[in-house]
């Protein structure tokens, strides 16, 4: 058993040094200039930088309309495909996970394909209207349907995976029989079961949003993402500091979501 | 443990259910052909079948989770075939553990009055009424992973009677639990059954527990009624070769068709009930009738112990085998390969077509 604990304790060891040995790195590049001693230069800099509060707003915008949309498509979606056809489950498996294989160079190439119809074909019709709107730079709303789709494969993952967890036929047929209507046995019966998968889900998604870039640069938008490229540019000391900072920023959503989803929990018990 | 004034008020109203021509394919599968049968006010009648005779099906078909290709679910005379499952005001107890996972005890026999926007006060105590009535008064904070099997099912009975539905259903709700524990939820919900004078529809396999809780027992097979009746009829005059075997234990004894009488090991006795057109039947014999002494041309070949009487199992001369069923007192003479001979009282036996 201490033999077992010590090869524990080892392979965590390692683990912890192969991630936290570059992150304290970045740390003391950052704060510890040459002949000045510790210094939060290169922090203060990043705040007094134009544009920090919004871009992290826009992404945090973008990530929740992001979530909203897709477990609203995919929750209804998942429950109809487990109790009406089974049988369909391996098509939407693959179909969602086309975006993994599909790079996000031709992703955005192909959007952008599509947004130049706006200007080219549609100028007279009232559908420009539309194109203009989704690229509105204080909300592109193209944006999130790109990132709904980018995030498919992850959201089928982490649903497929609580919904194996949960006999969801029993579930709505009880509740069914104990008077509740569709739409009721899906709220009242099965979410509620599902928690733990729709904050995975939600977790996943929030994460590939405040770290996307690829199409956020090439639409040509600004979410904190493409900032933290843009402001970093040329100097060395500022553009870590940003990583780390972006890091912690996550790191910081991610607690928050997780102890929201921890809370209601407890809550529901009362 | 005693049942409120609100229950014997439900219980005044209990509906009859009839079931009229129900067909039902799933692809190349028949699982329901032609099904007619009425379930009379408060009683609680068994399906009882084995596994793909339909019988689940007819249930579904009753809570509305099933449609029916042609047919139609009458209760109390309404035709319910079109009306959603969340309006048909029946209570279900299913097979596997169905409780709402996230909800304890008490919500979970709460959750029906909840969709029906009782206030909050009125179905927690509601809800704790029909706990008590269980037998789970004091279980009502607990987790359904925090039960027993046998508890949960109690729940889910609980649950089930909730919004006082005109119809109990119950989808082989004992299989799931361990024998001892089957036994006493058995009698349990017989109890309350009689107690609520609730019209129940009850689905098993297990025939011992069809016999026994039921006031009529419905044997289905291939997606027919094979015999609806009441349990000591169904299994003192079956009507069908079927529900012979199915029900209890029976033994197929070669004998010769004439004339109405039947002549089988030696003896000639009348037909019990109509007699198939040709002259190779099987006797259809109950072990407790058959009658069992030394000396002849037939052998034990194993005996069972089971209590009070032992199940001794005799080949015949010409290699058929018959259970009989003897005192143990009487049936210590015979060990395995003592020569015996059968016989069968003078009364009139239920003869089927030879299958072999």
């Amino acid at each position: 058993m201490a033999r077992l604990n010590l090869w524990r304790w080892g392979v965590l060891g390692l683990a912890g040094l192969y991630f936290l040995v570059p992150l304290a790195a970045s740390v003391v590049f950052t704060v510890d200039v040459p002949g000045q001693g510790i210094t939060f230069d290169a922090y203060s800099q990043i705040f007094s930088t134009g544009g920090f509060g919004a871009s992290l707003l826009l992404s945090l915008e973008l990530a929740a309309a992001t979530i909203a949309v897709v477990l609203l498509l995919m929750v209804p979606a998942m429950v109809a495909l487990r109790l009406g056809a089974p049988r369909l489950r391996p098509v939407v498996e693959v179909v969602c996970s086309l975006p993994l294989v599909v790079p996000p160079i031709a992703f955005v190439a192909g959007i952008g394909t599509v947004l130049k119809w706006g200007p080219e074909h549609l100028s007279r019709t009232p559908l420009f209207q539309t194109f203009v709107a989704i690229q509105n730079p204080d909300f592109p709303f193209v944006l999130v349907l790109a990132y709904v789709v980018m995030a498919l494969p992850f959201v089928y993952r982490a649903l497929d995976a609580g919904l194996r967890a949960v006999d969801v036929r029993t579930l709505v047929e009880a509740a069914r029989s104990c008077g509740a209507g569709w739409a009721q046995a899906l709220v009242r019966a099965v979410l509620p079961n599902l928690r733990g998968a729709l904050l995975n889900a939600s977790f996943l998604t929030l994460a590939l949003v405040l770290g996307e870039f690829t199409v956020a640069q090439l639409l040509g938008f600004q979410p904190f993402a493409v900032w933290i490229v843009n402001v970093s540019g040329s100097q060395a000391q500022l553009s870590v500091a940003v990583s780390v900072l972006s890091l912690l920023v996550t790191w910081v959503l991610l607690l928050v979501l997780a102890g929201f989803g921890g809370r209601t929990r407890t809550t529901s018990r009362g | 443990m005693t049942v409120t004034t609100l229950e014997k008020s439900a219980a005044t109203e209990a509906a009859t259910v009839e079931f009229r021509g129900l067909r039902r394919e799933f692809g190349a599968t028949v699982a329901l052909d032609g099904l007619d049968l009425t379930v009379r006010p408060g009683e609680l009648l068994a399906l009882l079948g084995p596994s793909g005779c339909g019988k689940t099906t007819a249930l579904r078909m009753l809570a509305g989770f099933e449609q029916p290709d042609s047919g139609d679910v009458l209760v109390d005379g309404q035709d319910v075939t079109r009306v959603p499952a969340h309006r048909r005001d029946a209570g279900m107890v299913f097979q596997s553990y169905s409780l709402f996972p996230h909800l304890d005890a008490l919500d979970n026999v709460a959750f029906g009055l909840r969709m029906r926007k009782v206030r909050t006060a009125e179905r927690r105590a509601r809800a704790a009424e029909l706990l008590e009535l269980v037998g789970l008064a004091d279980q009502g904070r607990r987790f359904p992973h925090q039960l027993s099997g046998g508890q949960q099912q109690r729940v889910a009975l609980a649950r089930a009677l909730a919004l006082r539905p005109r119809v109990l259903l119950l989808d082989e709700p004992l299989s799931a639990l361990d024998a001892k524990v089957r036994l006493t939820l058995r009698e349990e919900i017989r109890r309350l059954q009689q107690e609520l004078g609730i019209t129940t529809l009850f689905v098993t396999h297990d025939q011992e527990e069809a016999l026994s809780m039921a006031d009529r027992v419905a044997v289905m097979h291939v997606g027919r009624l094979e015999q609806c009746a009441a349990p000591a009829e169904l299994y003192g005059r079956p009507a069908t070769a079927f529900v012979a075997e199915f029900v209890g234990t029976m033994s197929r004894i070669p004998g010769r068709l004439s004339d109405g009488t039947v002549e089988v090991l030696g003896q000639r006795l009348p037909v019990d009930g109509a007699a198939p057109p040709v002259t190779d039947v099987d006797v259809l014999v109950r072990p407790e009738a058959v009658g069992v002494r030394a000396g002849g041309d037939a052998r034990v070949i194993a005996t069972a112990f089971l209590g009070a009487a032992t199940r001794v199992t005799v080949r015949l001369a010409d290699g058929t085998e018959v259970k009989a069923d003897l005192p143990t007192h009487e049936a210590a003479a015979f060990g395995a390969g003592a020569a015996v001979s059968v016989s069968l009282p003078e009364r009139p036996v239920l003869v089927a077509e030879r299958t072999r």
